[in-house]
Formats: C-alpha cells, sequence, structure tokens
C-alpha cells in the first residue's frame, strides 16, 4: 500500500477545491488600476494587399486612446519560430516575418489588423467599427498541394515558393526503403488525411501588460503554458526587454492542450501598448476570436506505404506527408511534422528500413502547431491503420501481425535515430485483451447484427515519446532552446517546503502530484508542501509544460533538488546527533544514526539551518535551498495497447463507441486517480478527432467551422464508460522516478483504434471499404457505405 | 452587443405598442436573438420581451386540441403535454439543453423558423394554428421558407394551437456540432389522414412529404414508407455535416422510425 499522501496514492487534488469554488484566479480575474481595453480588428478574407487603413475616426470615438497600426511596430521585432528545421538538401527553412500587426498583407482571416485600445471593451468595440480597411483581395491559398503547384499565389511575396522545407528522414535510408518496396513481397498503400483540429481549452487567451515607469518594470499577465519561455521568445526577439525588466506571469490557466504553449502577438501587443500608453491593457479573446487566432493543430496529408515479406514481416516503410503551417511559422511549429513524427514512425515494430518524406507548407489558414500529443498521433495514426489494413489485406488478424512484429528486446535503436530503453508491448496487448473481452467479441456481435447494427473491434498499439531531450541534441536538430527544467526546493525554518518548479499545471495537477514526490522523499505529510508555479519573479529559469514532460523533467529536477536539500539537511542532523554524516538516514521525516536510537526531527535540523546557533557554520552555509537543472539523457517511451468497440447504424452511419479500452505503460506513476483522468481526457480528445471535430476551411480561405454551431465537439454522452489500466509498468531506464509521462497518450492512441473498429464494423458487414478519412462522422460513414462523394468542404 | 432600450410589457396590447417603435424587435426567450446580438450581427433600438405576458403562457386544453401560449417555454410543454400529447412533450423536451429549455419558448421558434429547430415539424404536422395579436394562420400557411414565416411587421405570435393525434412520433437525427437536427421527421395520425413534416433537410425550411402522407394514409406501417424513393437530394441543404442526397436519405430512414416508434 502507498503511503498516504505520497508516491502511489491516489490524493485528491488540493487545486479542485479552488477550481471546483470559483476561487480560482485566471488572468481574465486579473484586473489592474487604470485598465484600458484593447480590441484587435481582424482580417474577414484569407488573403488580401493592405493598401492603407483609415483610423481617423476610430481615434475620434468617444474613450478612444489609441488606434494602433503595423506602423506602431516598425521598430519591434516579429514572433519568433523556436525551431529552424533543415531540409534533405542541407538548406534551412524558409522562415518568413510574422509581424505582431499585418504589414502590407493579410494573410489569414483573423490576422490581426489594427487594435483599438480604450477606456471600455465596449468603446474599443465601437471605435473598431469605425475602422476602414482599404484591402484588395488576393487568391487564397488553401489546398497543400495546389499550393507547391509551379505559378501558384505565394502566401509570403518574398519567399521562393509555399514550400517551408522538404525534410527527408533518414535521407541516407532513402533508395534503400525504395528498393525494398520494389522487391516487396506484399505492399500495402493508404492515403490519408489527419484533420485539423482546433484545441478548444475551456479558459480563452488573456493578456495583460502593465507597465512600471518608476523602475522600467514590465510585467505581462497571459494564459500560458510556459511563461519563462515566453518572456524568453518576446523579450530578447520582439520587444528588446531584458529578462530582468520583464516578468511573465501564468497564474490558474484553464487548460492548454498545446494551444498556450506559443507566444502570440496579443501578448507582445499588451505589453508594449502598457508602456506606450502608460496604463495597464487587457485583452480577452472572444470565443470567436480564439476559433481564428489560436493556434490549430494536425492537418496532415499523407501517403503511407508498407511493405511485407512472404511471412508477414515487415520490411520497410516509407511516407510522403504534406504538413500545413499556416500562414505563419508559430513557435513550434516546424519540429512538430519533423522530429516529433518522423522519429516515431517505427511505432511498436522492428521495421528495418524506413524513410519520412515531409513538406511543410504555408497556406492562408490559421498557424498550426502543437496540439496534445503533436506529431506522435499522426505518425501512430498512420502506422496504425496501414498495419491493419496489411491485416485485411493479407487475410490475417491484426493482432497477430502485430504480434509478430513488435520489438521484444530493449534498448531498441529504431531506424528513425532514437532508442527505446523499456517497453513490453505483448504485456499491454495482454491486458487489453483481457479488458476488452476480446473472447466475447463474436458473440457480441452477433447480438448486434439481431438489432440491425454492424459490431466492429477495432486496436492501436503506440508509443509515445515524452521530455523530449537532451538539449545538445535538440540544438543539433534545431531547436533554439533548451529543454531541460529546473526546480527550486525552499525549506523553511519551521520545516514547510516551497518547491519552485519550471513545469506550469494548467489541469495536469502538479500542485498534487509534485508535492506527493517530496511526501515520499522526506516523509513528511504533503500538506506541508507547496508547489509553486507559473511565474518568472518567483521561480529559476523554466521550460514549461507540454509534450508530457512534467514529471519526467520538471519531476526530475526537483528530485534532484530534494536529494541536495536531503544531503545538506543530513550534514547539520549529523552535526546536531554528534555522529558521522554517513550513518544518517532520513524515514518518516526523522534523522536518525544507524544503529542506535538517536534521532532527530526534520522540523529540529530545518530549525537549526535558520538559527545556526548550534551549527557547522565553518563547514557550510546557514539556510537549506537549493535549485536543480535537468537536462534528461533521453526521451521516455510510453507505449500502450488501445482497443475499441463501435456499434455502426447501417442506415444512417451513426457510429456509437460501445466500449473502449486503454492498456498503457507509463512506468512508475505518483497518482494513480490522477493519470486516469489524464488519460481519460485524452481519449474524449482522440474520439473527438476520430468521431467528430473538422476544422473546415473552404476554397476562398474561410473557416467554415468557426463556432460551436458546425465545429463539433465530444460531450460526455458521445463517450462511453472507459475501461483503463496502467498496470503494465516497465519504469523509464534513465530518470530518477521511474516515471514516463501519461498526457498526451490518450489523444495518441485512440483515433486510430477508432478508425479500424469503424472499417472491421463496415467489413464486416460486407463493405469493402479501406479507409475512411476522419472524423468518421454519420455522413462520411454512410457515403463511404454507399460511394456518394462527400459535400465539398 | 450595442446599446437597445428593453421593455417588458404585461399585455399583448402594451406589446404591440412597444412594437411600433422603429428597428424594435420582439424577444421570446431569445436563444437565437441573443447570440445574434451578442455577435453584433443584429441592432435592434428597441427589444420587447415577450415572457412577462400571462396572457400568452401556459397550455391548456382546447377542445379536442391543446392551446399553448406563445411565451410558454420548452420545458414547460415539455412537462405540461406529457400526458396529453407525448410527441411534442418528447420533442419540446429534447431541443437544446436545460438552459435552452428554461429559456427558450415555442412562439419564438415558431416565428424565426429556423430551417433546422424542431418546433416547426411538430407544429406543421400536428395541424397547428398560429394565433397572433391580430389573426389565425393555419400553420401550412405560416412556414414560408428559411427564416421565413406568414408574420407581419410587427406582429406577435401569441398562441399555438395544435390538434392531437391518435398517435405521432418525432424522429430526430442531430448534427454532431449543433445538436440541432440534420433531419428530423415528425410524423402524426389522424383518423382521416396521415402527416409528416420535415425539418433540418430543406433549403426552404420545413416541409411536409406529401408522398410519404398519401402511403401512410392507405397503409399506415413503416413498410409503406420502404416502398418510396426518397425524396430529391437537389433541393436540400449541403454542407459540413452532410450531402443534399444524405438528407433525402435521411428523411426516409427517420419518417419509417417514426411511424415504426408509434
Amino acid at each position: 500500500m502507498p503511503k498516504d499522501g505520497g508516491i502511489g496514492a491516489s490524493t485528491k487534488r488540493r487545486e479542485d477545491v479552488r477550481f471546483l469554488s470559483g476561487t480560482g484566479q485566471y488572468t481574465d480575474d486579473i484586473n489592474l488600476h487604470g485598465q484600458a481595453h484593447a480590441y484587435f480588428l481582424r482580417s474577414d478574407v484569407a488573403h488580401g494587399t493592405i493598401n492603407g487603413i483609415d483610423t481617423e475616426a476610430a481615434e475620434a470615438m468617444p474613450g478612444v486612446l489609441k488606434v494602433f497600426t503595423a506602423k506602431d511596430f516598425e521598430g519591434v521585432g516579429g514572433v519568433p519560430c523556436g525551431w529552424q528545421v533543415t531540409d534533405r538538401f542541407g538548406e534551412v527553412m524558409q522562415e518568413p516575418k510574422h509581424p505582431v500587426l499585418a504589414e502590407g498583407r493579410v494573410r489569414h482571416v483573423g490576422d490581426p489588423i489594427a487594435v483599438v485600445v480604450a477606456e471600455t471593451l465596449a468603446q474599443a468595440r465601437d471605435a473598431a467599427e469605425a475602422i476602414v480597411p482599404d484591402i484588395s483581395d488576393l487568391p487564397a491559398v488553401v489546398d497543400l498541394k495546389a499550393a507547391l503547384e509551379d505559378g501558384a499565389q505565394k502566401v509570403h511575396e518574398e519567399l521562393k515558393s509555399n514550400l517551408c522545407y522538404d525534410w527527408g528522414f533518414v535521407e541516407d535510408n532513402r533508395d534503400a526503403v525504395d528498393e525494398a518496396i520494389r522487391n516487396a513481397h506484399h505492399v500495402t498503400t493508404l492515403e490519408l488525411r489527419n484533420n485539423r483540429l482546433i484545441a478548444n481549452p475551456m479558459e480563452p487567451r488573456v493578456a495583460v501588460g502593465d507597465y512600471n515607469r518608476a523602475n522600467d518594470e514590465h510585467t505581462l499577465y497571459t494564459t500560458s503554458q510556459n511563461p519563462h519561455v515566453i518572456r524568453l521568445l518576446m523579450g530578447a526577439f520582439v520587444l528588446g526587454i531584458p529578462e530582468h525588466k520583464l516578468r511573465v506571469v501564468a497564474p490558474d490557466v484553464g487548460g492548454g492542450f498545446g494551444a498556450k504553449i506559443y507566444h502570440y502577438a496579443e501578448e507582445a501587443f499588451c505589453t508594449f501598448a502598457a508602456k506606450a500608453l502608460g496604463r495597464p491593457v487587457k485583452w480577452t479573446s472572444s470565443r470567436s476570436e480564439a476559433f481564428m487566432s489560436d493556434a490549430h493543430g494536425r492537418d496532415h496529408v499523407t501517403k503511407i506505404e508498407l511493405a511485407l515479406d512472404k511471412d508477414n514481416n515487415f520490411t520497410a516503410l516509407r511516407t510522403e506527408t504534406y504538413a500545413n503551417m499556416g500562414a505563419y511559422l508559430s513557435t513550434f511549429a516546424p519540429s512538430i511534422p519533423t522530429w516529433l513524427h518522423g522519429t516515431l514512425m517505427a511505432g511498436n515494430y522492428k521495421t528495418p528500413l524506413i524513410y519520412v518524406n515531409v513538406k511543410a507548407v504555408f497556406t492562408n489558414t490559421v498557424p498550426v502547431d502543437a496540439y496534445r500529443g503533436a506529431g506522435r498521433p499522426e505518425a501512430t495514426y498512420q502506422l496504425e491503420r496501414v498495419v491493419d489494413q496489411a491485416a485485411r489485406e493479407l487475410g490475417v488478424s491484426p493482432i497477430e501481425l502485430r504480434r509478430q512484429n513488435f520489438i521484444t528486446e530493449f534498448p531498441y535503436a529504431t531506424p528513425v535515430a532514437v532508442e527505446y530503453d523499456t517497453g513490453d508491448y505483448h504485456a499491454t496487448m495482454d491486458k487489453l485483451l483481457e479488458m476488452t473481452d476480446h473472447a466475447g467479441f463474436e458473440a457480441r456481435a452477433a447480438e448486434s447484427k439481431k438489432n440491425g447494427k454492424l459490431r466492429g473491434f477495432g486496436l492501436a498499439h503506440y508509443i509515445e515519446a515524452c521530455g523530449i531531450a537532451p538539449s545538445n541534441l535538440v540544438g543539433q536538430l534545431g531547436a533554439r532552446a533548451g529543454l531541460y527544467e529546473s526546480a527550486t526546493v525552499r525549506v523553511n525554518a519551521t520545516g514547510s517546503i516551497s518547491v519552485m518548479t519550471g513545469s506550469h499545471s494548467h489541469g495536469q495537477g502538479h500542485e498534487t502530484t509534485f508535492a506527493q514526490v517530496i511526501s515520499e522523499m522526506i516523509g513528511i505529510d504533503a500538506n506541508q508542501v507547496d508547489i509553486i508555479h507559473g511565474d518568472t519573479g518567483r521561480g529559476p529559469m523554466g521550460m514549461g509544460t507540454y509534450g508530457s514532460r512534467s514529471i519526467a523533467v520538471g519531476g526530475s529536477a526537483m528530485v534532484r533538488a530534494a536529494e541536495k536539500v536531503i544531503n545538506k539537511a543530513k550534514k547539520i542532523a549529523a552535526h546536531l546527533m554528534e555522529a558521522s554524516e554517513g550513518d544518517i538516514e532520513l524515514k518518516d521525516g526523522k534523522f536518525s544514526v544507524a544503529g542506535t536510537d538517536k534521532e532527530v526531527a526534520w522540523g529540529d535540523v530545518t530549525l537549526a539551518a535558520y538559527v545556526p546557533h548550534n551549527y557547522p557554520l565553518e563547514d557550510i552555509e546557514p539556510g537549506l535551498e537549493e535549485t536543480a537543472f535537468y537536462d534528461p539523457a533521453n526521451f521516455t517511451y510510453p507505449s500502450g495497447a488501445y482497443g475499441c468497440e463501435v456499434e455502426v447504424d447501417p442506415e444512417t452511419g451513426k457510429v456509437e463507441i460501445v466500449g473502449f479500452a486503454a492498456a498503457d505503460d507509463f512506468g512508475n506513476v505518483i497518482n494513480p486517480m490522477i493519470v486516469e483522468g489524464q488519460v481519460h481526457g485524452g481519449l474524449a480528445q482522440g474520439i473527438g478527432q476520430a468521431l467528430m471535430e473538422n476544422c473546415a476551411y473552404d476554397a476562398d480561405g474561410q473557416l467554415i467551422s468557426a463556432s460551436y454551431m458546425d465545429y463539433a465537439m465530444p460531450r460526455s454522452s458521445d463517450l462511453p464508460m472507459f475501461k483503463v489500466d496502467h498496470s503494465c509498468v516497465t519504469p523509464c531506464t534513465h530518470n530518477p522516478l521511474g516515471v514516463k509521462g501519461c498526457g498526451e497518450a490518450g489523444a495518441i492512441g485512440s483515433p486510430p483504434a477508432v478508425v479500424n473498429a469503424v472499417l472491421d464494423a463496415l467489413n464486416r458487414g460486407g463493405h469493402k471499404v479501406a479507409h475512411i478519412d476522419m472524423p468518421t462522422s454519420p455522413a462520411r460513414v454512410w457515403a463511404a457505405m454507399n460511394k456518394t462523394p462527400m459535400a465539398a468542404e | 452587443m450595442y446599446d437597445f432600450e428593453f421593455e417588458r410589457p404585461r399585455s399583448i396590447a402594451d406589446a404591440v405598442k412597444a412594437l411600433k417603435t422603429e428597428e424594435a424587435i420582439a424577444f421570446s426567450g431569445g436563444q437565437t436573438l441573443m447570440p445574434t446580438m451578442k455577435q453584433r450581427l443584429a441592432m435592434p433600438s428597441k427589444v420587447v420581451s415577450l415572457t412577462a405576458i400571462e396572457e400568452m403562457r401556459g397550455v391548456r386544453q382546447d377542445g379536442s386540441g391543446i392551446w399553448i401560449g406563445g411565451a410558454t417555454t420548452h420545458a414547460t410543454v415539455a412537462r405540461e403535454t406529457k400526458d396529453s400529447y407525448p410527441a411534442l412533450s418528447s420533442l419540446a423536451a429534447r431541443i437544446g439543453d436545460p438552459a435552452v429549455r428554461a429559456r427558450g419558448t415555442i412562439g419564438g421558434s415558431v416565428a424565426n423558423n429556423d430551417p433546422s429547430a424542431c418546433y416547426p415539424a411538430g407544429v406543421l404536422a400536428s395541424r397547428g394554428v398560429i394565433v397572433t395579436d391580430r389573426r389565425e394562420i393555419p400553420a401550412d400557411d405560416f412556414f414560408e421558407g428559411m427564416f421565413m414565416t406568414a408574420l407581419e411587421e410587427g406582429e406577435i405570435v401569441t398562441a399555438v394551437k395544435v390538434e392531437v393525434p391518435e398517435t405521432a412520433h418525432y424522429a430526430k437525427f442531430i448534427q454532431p456540432a449543433s445538436r440541432f437536427p440534420l433531419t428530423a421527421v415528425f410524423v402524426a395520425k389522424y383518423g382521416d389522414g396521415v402527416r409528416v413534416a420535415v425539418t433540418g433537410a430543406s433549403e426552404s425550411g420545413v416541409f411536409r412529404w406529401t408522398e410519404a402522407e398519401d402511403a401512410l394514409s392507405g397503409d399506415w406501417s413503416a413498410d409503406a414508407v420502404d416502398g418510396l424513393s426518397a425524396p430529391d437530394g437537389s433541393d436540400m441543404i449541403s454542407d459540413l455535416h452532410g450531402t443534399g442526397d444524405y438528407r433525402a436519405h435521411l428523411v426516409k430512414v427517420m419518417t419509417k422510425r417514426a411511424v415504426a416508434a408509434c
């Protein structure tokens, strides 16, 4: 049994008290004295030349302090991109400027043209209607392949083309893969689209800029997953404010899912305008604005080919993907279809030869960046779809085909440059089949048939890579930042502890789980430990939360800092008990001398550190506070088997998920209840992508799923009761807690499981359908069964 | 939202007077108007709320039919017609979510005539009559097309009267995002004939599928629908959520299911 409040305990989330009682402090709850309000006038056309912007009438409107346009930002940098990808010919990617406000051209619906700052939001909005932008329409670039044709309209006139980069991985394998596919016994090919998504966190983005003339200090309150990264990007690249004069605070944040990783123009605007006007400036996104200004996710068009020998062993894999970048490069956009996607293409299989080609394309759409899973769902989806289709073509069991090709020996170096440290894929597959009562499937299918429904079972096995690292490697791959994490463990005089972590919690429950780790290490009550995050003024340099990195990287940094604290505390305890440091043990909040009954409480040692009367001042400093930076040696590799059972209504095409099970190997687990919640959330998003969600543009670049009337978010009634298990544990071998990360797995493994189940149902029903693109909406499933074309999007 | 005046009259006469102001608009729950105003897509000078008018509220027996006040909420209709007209009660109980049902009204819904609203199908199939401050309009003449009705400027829907059929059912297939009907069919069987009203599908708003009515009036069975071809898909709405052909197909499937469920 885990210790109450320690590692392994399902401690209730302490942050929920404030979240559920309405006492959370979100950015929009921050209202500063003298605050003015910003309203962004956004482009309603996808592409156009700005001939002029007449702001005169707007400037004269009641309450207006100033109308800003690109002219006001002439001395200011563009919103930077944090990753530079080098293409297969050794050239660096094309990287256009992303101005804070549109310069000369608008490039997507939602691109900001001007901003009104006024005494009230209503006044700012009224004045924005009086702005007269003179914009001549240009043809919109929307289709990924058409964008790369000769003579295509360019999104950025100064670039050679709409191609950001043409990336090959591993380029040296290209010819060998081609040859293996040419000579294969069997090749299964699929062409598919990974549908574009909008993250839709419950809290829309907000920014409040403040400037203190007395000491030249800027403060930005923002809805961010990584305030330190925003300070670095905005301070160094956009506004030229040094770190010591810029504080970024991300207080309670109501969900991120990736969309709140990036540095956005609105943050730079509010910081800039606060100084220009001498007033705090606040912007709160409306939900409609969020649809057209939050970075979108996914949007890949892929051709994948899997080669097999006569014994059904995978011999080679080749993919060609067109990845939509949108109109500008968002912070991590170039890395998603490359290093977070190509490196995962081996999946759980020992395919010896793999080649991944990715063409990143500029279009007149909202920028696309990481969304829960980021690159890994795209990799998993295509791989698990093609494996399933291969099994169907070959007439073999999709379970056995997977098992036969599983990697079984670890560490395993894949042909796509990564090394898996641990895993046991047969174990998670076994667990899944048990959880889904696979043996009873045929009986259930027969029952469904009696009710006029087609039942199908689909599975997917996934591999994830969390905690992208180490920094020196990612630097070689083009990252313009390090990917370590930091923590300061500050022990107070009476023994309570404040931990300042660079990880940011916006729903993950760090305030609970991180405290559990410290409680376990020292043996004090978790309530004696506070986790502080989200404020560059309080913690050391941090890299934030994304890519399921918090416990693996941020948790490890905290463990290292706590180890330093414990080592120092042992020296103090040794002094107090007049014993040798090497004999001191720490257990249950007490230091003891091995082999004796001497002991001293944690609180007495911490008090001695701050009231150093009886203290080895000649050997160690007073105080008890340590900082550690942790740079992982490798990614962590969670894996798992997901199974989905569906019933399809053959008359309407409606898919109902009647069962879903997830067997995950997350390594060691700190709080099983929170892990379960993370998996549930990920599954809901993955099932949302597979069944319902679709961010669609028409040929003119108009966003046609621009509200909840057309963008289908999954609701609880769309989802089954999930069966979740994480008892298959192969601990990570290279971090101190043996943890892997669990935040994104659900969204990675579930889409192919759902689509595989839908196709299984149709094929069992006699419909020879090889593939249906997501979302497998009723209309699409019906069209696939009836071969009727889909409505134009 | 732009600034506007707000009035909450207590009588139909006062409401009619209030609506004589230029750019005044009637507001009966506001489940469509409010979001439209928030988006600044409507800028009425005055909003006249009808929901405080006692004479426009409630549900009562009206001979062989049911009288429903125009300002009666969906939740009230769902509760009050449970025994007297279960199919209509079930329609009302499935509109939107609890918040929508607590605010939205039958008068507001029929006056707006959203092509994907539920009530127009229920009222049209139930041989409804729309009662206004100045006349009574049979539902057959009232629903003129997408968001179009026979209402004149400033005319208020004060009540809706429906005839209770021998049996009826509303089969709704939802659009996954909005959960409005992607296509829904209300079937009502009377002693002297059957009505089949379809919402969500047509570019022209709610309509009666007369071929199905004829077939079902002769042979009241789901099989009778099976023998029909689906209505022409070229007049149907085609969007992100389904083609015209898909909706036409759903008209037939939902009609069949509505009959089978009766």
